[in-house]
């Protein structure tokens, strides 16, 4: 069913301690943004083949189809950070252990429909837990979700006023008396 | 940009001073108040003092700095206990309190909103009260509220511009047949005023006005009184308890300093504006062999009645874009169901106010512990998402209530505040009218897809300090005057006798300011 968006999706390896991919280009404000097409994760706690499940069961319980696997990977690194804690690093081990189980071997192998079953089925449990509220601050929390779901992030800064905060067109303007004069415009 | 020096200190045992505790909307505008009379204080302020130029354009790193993030606990069946278990409250730790990141709404209650037992009749398990004082006894001072914090739409000020929230908001409110729709009373200045400019538009007002253009105590209040030579101010101030005399007559405040110790500072009167979850936590802990259930607590309501209004959000998705990110957070208004009108299945009324959520709390808000299609599905419509608050009066309740927790303790070894909710029927039942009523408007002005966001964390917290006409009901007085003893106020939302439509800064501004004169003639007549 989802096959077309992993061929959307830019180029996705794990190697020792290192997660590494490319971006697919889905998102021209994002293309924009990252330095080179090519991005390296290294991670500290978690071994690579970790990182991908983890970047993977992320796509699953958020997914935005032609969010780069980039913005994915800041997930596996706050995830990475966490694990510098025996406890969590231990905790996420056994709920990958326990994922591959299920799946009979290897969840990654599987197909996405296959992969997402599994993923229901874990739903709940401790580190879906750990992932998911990781996940939900970490993948909307950074300029390139900024400029994928185009919110102006701390370009507001500066303010709207002069920089489109009235710029609806598509409905009636509101009478004067139920508004107010713009400040510093003429009329 | 304001200046913080203390131009005066005090010493710890100089019994002359009134203490305040917090720097919010009631600590500081009493402490400006009261200097003003000449009268000397000293504030109390838990948090650090973060200037408008250290604000930051960053949700969560905003939260991490002005956010009351010590541990706290919640019960009860209020779906916050369930999605935040350690924060009931979205509520300040800073000089200023919450005036830093409140959003600006400045509404007058209604008449009727201050006697809603007469009004509204006896409703099973709500304890609902009379105030001892009436919209007539008030107006005076929200006149005067409305001239310090320059809230628009009075004095003559014009109305803020309305941002593209608003106009989709109007919009749908105008097909509906609603009429009070508009950009709101706002303290946030729609022309420059006392050095601080026009409104920018930048759409962070929940993680505090870099321009000031909002009105804070931070910019307005506490530098004023500084200025006086009355005032001395001690961020990192963490009260522990407030002690008293063989007579029942507080004498002093025992807090923690920024170094972790413990200080005392001898007080003529104490004035408490922690919150209303520190401030009766603050009483409880207080609790000595002449008030061996808390200090000023004869009644048993220390820490009951605690409202939080009825809450809700309505956002949704529009073909067209919207980015309701930009501009003014509360952008606008809709006041038609602020009335008491019973044949709606509830008592008393709620506003419908725009609201936006930049795309981090909108992930973490929208529908907390949610995952799936369905929720990045309204993620993926961010830019053409519009949002509305609902805000209306919930009904106190006895067993809703800040308790201290039997075991766990803060870092300075102080019990910690459990917050106990439940909902009241007739809360439910507005709530449901609202997010009908809420994706109603925007159905009207095209919405393909709306959704109903629960409650956030309270950024209300009324009513567990109630003021009464009877010891016997109640805390204070309509003067804030604890009934047990004379010579200790309560300055903030807590005194709230019951929770109105109506966002509540205004009203505890303008009581501050009654407070102010009332503590300054009992002063005079050395009644305390």
């Amino acid at each position: 069913m989802l096959d077309h968006s992993v061929s959307r999706r830019g180029f996705l390896k794990a190697t020792g301690n290192t997660l590494m991919g490319t971006l697919a280009m889905t998102s021209l404000p994002v293309a924009i943004l990252a330095p080179g097409k090519s991005w390296a994760l290294e991670l500290q706690s978690l071994t690579g083949r970790q990182g991908e499940v983890l970047l993977k069961l992320t796509r699953h319980i958020f997914p935005h189809d032609t969010l780069e696997d980039a913005v994915y990977a800041l997930v596996v690194k706050d995830l990475d950070a966490a694990s510098a804690d025996g406890d969590v690093r231990n905790m996420m081990a056994a709920g990958i252990a326990h994922l591959n189980e299920r799946a009979g071997g290897d969840w990654l192998d599987l197909d996405e429909d296959r992969q997402f079953m599994h993923v229901r089925a874990i739903a709940g449990s401790e580190m879906f837990e750990k992932v998911r509220s990781t996940a939900v601050v970490s993948l909307y929390n950074n300029e390139m979700a900024f400029r994928h779901f185009g919110y102006g992030g701390e370009l507001g800064d500066a303010g709207y006023l002069q920089r489109g905060f009235n710029d609806l067109t598509w409905l009636p303007e509101p009478p004067a008396e139920a508004s107010g004069p713009v400040y510093g415009s003429a009329g | 940009m304001e200046s913080y020096e203390n131009k005066t200190t005090f010493a710890h045992d100089d019994s002359d001073v009134v203490v305040i505790i917090g720097s919010g909307a009631g600590g500081g505008t009493l402490a400006d108040e009261l200097t003003r009379k000449g009268i000397d204080v000293v504030i109390l302020e838990a948090g650090q003092l973060h200037k408008r130029s250290d604000f930051i354009a960053d949700e969560w790193a905003s939260f991490g700095q002005l956010a009351w993030l010590d541990n706290r606990t919640t019960s009860g069946t209020w779906r916050v206990s369930r999605d935040f278990p350690n924060l009931p409250s979205w509520i300040c730790k800073a000089v200023g309190g919450s005036t830093t990141h409140w959003a600006g709404a400045s509404l007058r209650f209604q008449p009727h909103e201050f006697r809603v037992r007469t009004e509204y009749g006896e409703i099973p398990g709500a304890n609902l009260l009379d105030w001892p004082l009436t919209y007539d006894d008030l107006a005076p001072y929200y006149a005067r509220a409305e001239d310090k914090m320059g809230v628009t739409r009075t004095n003559g000020r014009p109305g803020l511009p309305g941002n593209n929230n608003f106009k989709v908001m109007h919009a749908g409110a105008k097909a509906l047949g609603y009429e009070q729709v508009h950009t709101g009373n706002m303290a946030v200045n729609s022309l420059p005023r006392d050095g601080r400019s026009a409104c920018l538009q930048r759409g962070f007002c929940f993680q505090g006005c870099a321009t000031g253009a909002k009105w804070s105590t931070l910019y307005v209040e506490i530098p004023r009184a500084l200025a006086t030579g009355h005032a001395e101010l001690r961020p990192q101030s963490h009260v522990a308890r407030i002690e008293h005399n063989e007579a029942g007559k507080v004498s002093g405040v025992v807090y923690f300093d920024a170094d972790g110790n413990e200080q005392r500072q001898a007080a003529r009167a104490v004035a408490v504006a922690g919150n209303s979850i520190e401030t009766p936590r603050m009483l409880l802990n207080s609790h000595s062999s002449l008030f061996p259930d808390g200090l000023a607590n004869s009644s048993g309501q220390v820490g009951r009645n605690y409202m939080r209004h009825m809450t809700g959000s309505v956002y949704a998705a529009f073909e067209e874009p919207v980015h309701m990110y930009k501009g003014t957070t509360m952008a606008g208004i809709i006041q038609d169901e602020s009335i008491h009108d019973p044949s709606r299945g509830f008592a008393g009324g709620y506003e419908m106010e725009t609201l936006s959520l930049g795309l981090p709390f909108m992930a973490a808000f929208l529908d907390p512990g949610a995952w799936g299609r369905d929720f990045t599905e309204a993620m993926d419509a961010y830019t053409h998402l519009a949002g509305m608050w609902l805000v209306g009066e919930d009904m106190p309740q006895e067993r809703n209530r800040v308790t201290l927790h039997d075991s766990a303790r803060d870092q300075y070894g102080l019990p910690v505040p459990d917050v106990h909710f439940d909902d009241h029927p007739n809360d439910v039942a507005m709530r449901n009218h609202a997010f009908e009523r809420g994706i109603a408007v925007y159905e009207a002005a095209g919405a393909k897809k709306a959704y109903k966001t629960p409650p956030y964390p309270s950024t209300h917290n009324l009513g567990t300090c109630r003021m009464s006409a009877s010891p016997l009901d109640g805390v204070c007085n309509g003067f804030g005057q604890t009934h047990d003893v004379d010579n200790l106020f309560i300055s903030d939302g807590s005194q709230f006798t019951t929770g109105a439509a109506e966002n509540p800064t205004l009203t505890i501004v303008s009581l501050a300011i009654r407070q102010a004169e009332y503590i300054a003639e009992q002063m005079a007549a050395r009644a305390i």
